[in-house]
């Protein structure tokens, strides 16, 4: 049976990739794969490929599949058909030119986002067997650059963006100082043992996103809270590592991260609004380390503020006028149930909520997530054109009304604005504490 | 001719129905052998509740998102689960043969009720080859395999339509049919017919994920 040629325009070039296939052979491959699927899965993966009835009904969940015209190569089940299936027919013995392949489609064609399994009659865990492949590739060195590059700062820095140990207390301390130009009591209090709640954040904050370290700041100051972050490492909660299958260095972040917390002995980890650390810290990390929940409990972001403002702990001065559409990020709607805690905060905060159609657990990913957005420059628009859907679904938004998208995830912003820039949409893109810093009540500047 | 009805209804049916049943309860047991030895964290993830809520969703028509986006498939696929299963378990001629066999009856559906439910069921066969040659997403993913599986259930029925209603060689396809039959019984644990085994098994763990970790719906 002749098959369909896959729509795309040119390959995108990755040096990674291409170095890492430069040296491989076929024997090498295959003694990889098959040490991976012999070694390292079990009954998920046999019985999934045992259970799978090939019907594709799986297909329609996808953002890729819908934005390339329903391109079967985008499909779920396509996905695991040019990867997987190929390798255990062939016993693994598949050459360079496949891993090539199968590189790109696990790493930059699927976000691991779990909307197919929500879709898959059996409940097959699609994004499971994605990251199989991402774990051979990851094994085989041929992880692509910029997300291998993001792997290497983990393991030498313990944070995703190469900060110097001496960048993130001199980052608090700046943040600190601008902030006590509007409240000069207001304190960042670094390694403070028994806090209630150590606060954890993602590398790029103190890298190029240091604004919403002191918008947290102002949050925890007014609503008096008795909280710390750390001085050490363990501040850092995210994890590329987790998306390329380098799943040891999964775990010693982890390690760390919860170390770090129990260290400072405090009852709570609060973390900023990011999705990927919310899925290592809550779902993925912790398992690897054979915890079945976080040994401290882990609040994310739109919990804690939904928290504050339920608890009247922060007033609203004055709602936000402007109509705001909720963009859902898969790993903490999806993942952690937070959609309704998401609506009641957006509520809460704003005049006007218009909501996305398809909302909460059933939203289509950013395509930025899963560590597509980190592999960087050359796959750009490998997920811009991978989500035309999403660009049809905001544009459906703002025709009904919504000026303001707001969405509690780092990976959802990037990934979101470069859509929003790509089809010219229009929408202003912020983070639940950009809006709730300008509208709660603050003490008077003296 | 009697030789050949005595053996396929003999030790071949005694081999058909042992390798379904033996082939079955092997199939099961290695899992839950691969979950203990390689993945022990699914039995502690695994919730009673939540694996029915999954399960009870998927197995009523329209009662997930996806069933509503497929409605004709939906009603083929229901309609041909519910027939494929019920039609031999209440079919009067088989309940007889149990009957002479192990003296146990029970009751059984009128043969005109049955003679339709075995028309859905070649008919939606006849709908699911289509669908696999006609939707792109799904002739992708096909391999011979799958028609080959299609094929091994389309048969018993095909062939006990035509011997019921004695319109070729009574004889011969009698004993096709039940030839047939017993390939497609020996063939479900050792295929992706497995699904009737296994299915119910990824359901709930899936269910019991969605409910107990991430605390959202799976449908």
């Amino acid at each position: 049976m002749s098959e369909p040629v896959k729509q795309e325009g040119a390959q995108a070039l990755d040096e990674g990739i291409e170095a890492g296939i430069s040296g491989l052979t076929t024997e090498q491959i295959a003694s990889v794969i098959n040490e991976v699927i012999d070694n390292e899965t079990g009954a998920r993966l046999k019985t999934y490929v045992d259970t799978c009835v090939h019907c594709g009904l799986c297909s329609e969940a996808c953002h890729f599949y819908l934005s390339h015209e329903k391109d079967p190569h985008y499909s779920p089940v396509g996905k695991v058909k040019q990867t997987l299936w190929e390798m255990l027919r062939k016993k693994g013995r598949v050459g360079p030119a496949f891993i090539k392949n199968a590189a790109i489609i696990a790493h930059t064609e699927c976000n691991l986002c779990k909307r197919c399994a929500q879709y898959c009659p059996f409940g097959i865990d699609i994004a499971y067997l994605m990251l199989v492949v991402r774990r051979i590739i990851h094994k085989l060195g041929v992880t692509p650059l910029y997300i291998q590059d993001t792997a290497h700062s983990h393991s030498v820095t313990m944070n995703q963006m190469w900060v110097k140990g001496d960048e993130w207390p001199d980052t608090l301390q700046w943040q600190e100082e601008e902030a006590q130009t509007e409240i000069p009591t207001l304190r960042i209090p670094l390694d403070k043992e028994g806090a209630d709640i150590m606060y954890s954040v993602i590398a790029p904050e103190p890298k190029f996103q240091a604004q919403l370290i002191y918008q947290m700041a102002v949050i925890m100051d007014v609503a008096g809270v008795n909280w710390t972050m750390p001085a050490t490492l363990g501040w850092d909660n995210s994890d590329m590592a987790m998306y390329t299958g380098d799943n040891e260095i999964m775990g010693r972040l982890k390690r760390t991260h919860y170390e770090t917390a129990q260290r400072l002995r405090v009852k709570r980890i609060v973390m900023g609004e990011c999705g990927h650390a919310f899925r290592s810290v809550y779902d993925m990390g912790n398992r690897w380390l054979g915890w079945k929940m976080p040994p401290i409990p882990m609040v994310h972001a739109i919990d804690f503020y939904h928290e504050l403002l339920s608890q009247g702990r922060i007033k609203i001065k004055q709602k936000y006028p402007e109509p705001v559409t909720l963009h859902d990020p898969c790993n903490v709607v999806r993942g952690g149930g937070l959609g309704e805690k998401l609506r009641e905060v957006a509520h809460a905060m704003c005049e006007t909520v218009v909501e996305m159609h398809p909302n909460r657990e059933h939203n289509y990913c950013c395509s930025a997530g899963g560590g597509v957005i980190n592999c960087g420059p050359p796959f750009k628009m490998t997920r811009v054109n991978g989500n035309r859907v999403k660009a049809e679904q905001l544009f459906a938004a703002k025709t009904r009304g919504a000026k303001t998208l707001i969405t509690p995830c780092h990976n959802c912003h990037s990934g979101l604005h470069d859509i929003v820039e790509h089809f010219g949409i229009g929408l202003e893109i912020k983070f639940i504490s950009d809006i709730l810093y300008e509208i709660i009540e603050k003490p008077e500047a003296t | 001719m009697h030789d050949v009805y005595s053996f396929v209804t003999g030790p071949l049916a005694w081999a058909a129905f042992l390798l379904f049943i033996g082939g079955s309860l092997f199939k099961l047991g290695w899992m839950l052998h691969l979950v203990a030895k390689k993945e022990r964290f699914i039995f502690t993830y695994m919730s009673w509740r939540y694996s029915f809520r999954s399960i009870l969703h998927w197995i009523m028509p329209f009662a997930t998102t996806n069933w509503k986006l497929h409605p004709v498939l939906t009603i083929v696929t229901f309609a041909f689960h519910l027939c494929l299963l019920a039609t031999p378990l209440f079919l009067l001629s088989h309940i007889i043969l149990w009957d002479e066999a192990w003296n146990i009856r029970w009751w059984a559906f009128p043969d005109a009720l049955a003679d339709v439910m075995t028309v859905v069921v070649i008919l939606s066969c006849l709908f699911f080859l289509i669908r696999r040659v006609q939707q792109p997403e799904v002739r992708f993913v096909t391999s011979t395999s799958d028609f080959i599986i299609l094929a091994i259930v389309a048969m018993p029925f095909i062939t006990g339509f035509i011997a019921y209603h004695q319109w070729f060689n009574y004889k011969v396809s009698f004993i096709l049919h039940i030839l047939s039959g017993e390939v497609m019984l020996a063939a479900i644990p050792f295929t992706r017919l497995s699904h009737m085994i296994l299915s119910p098994f990824t359901r709930a763990y899936m269910g019991s994920e969605f409910g107990g970790v991430r605390h959202a719906k799976d449908w």
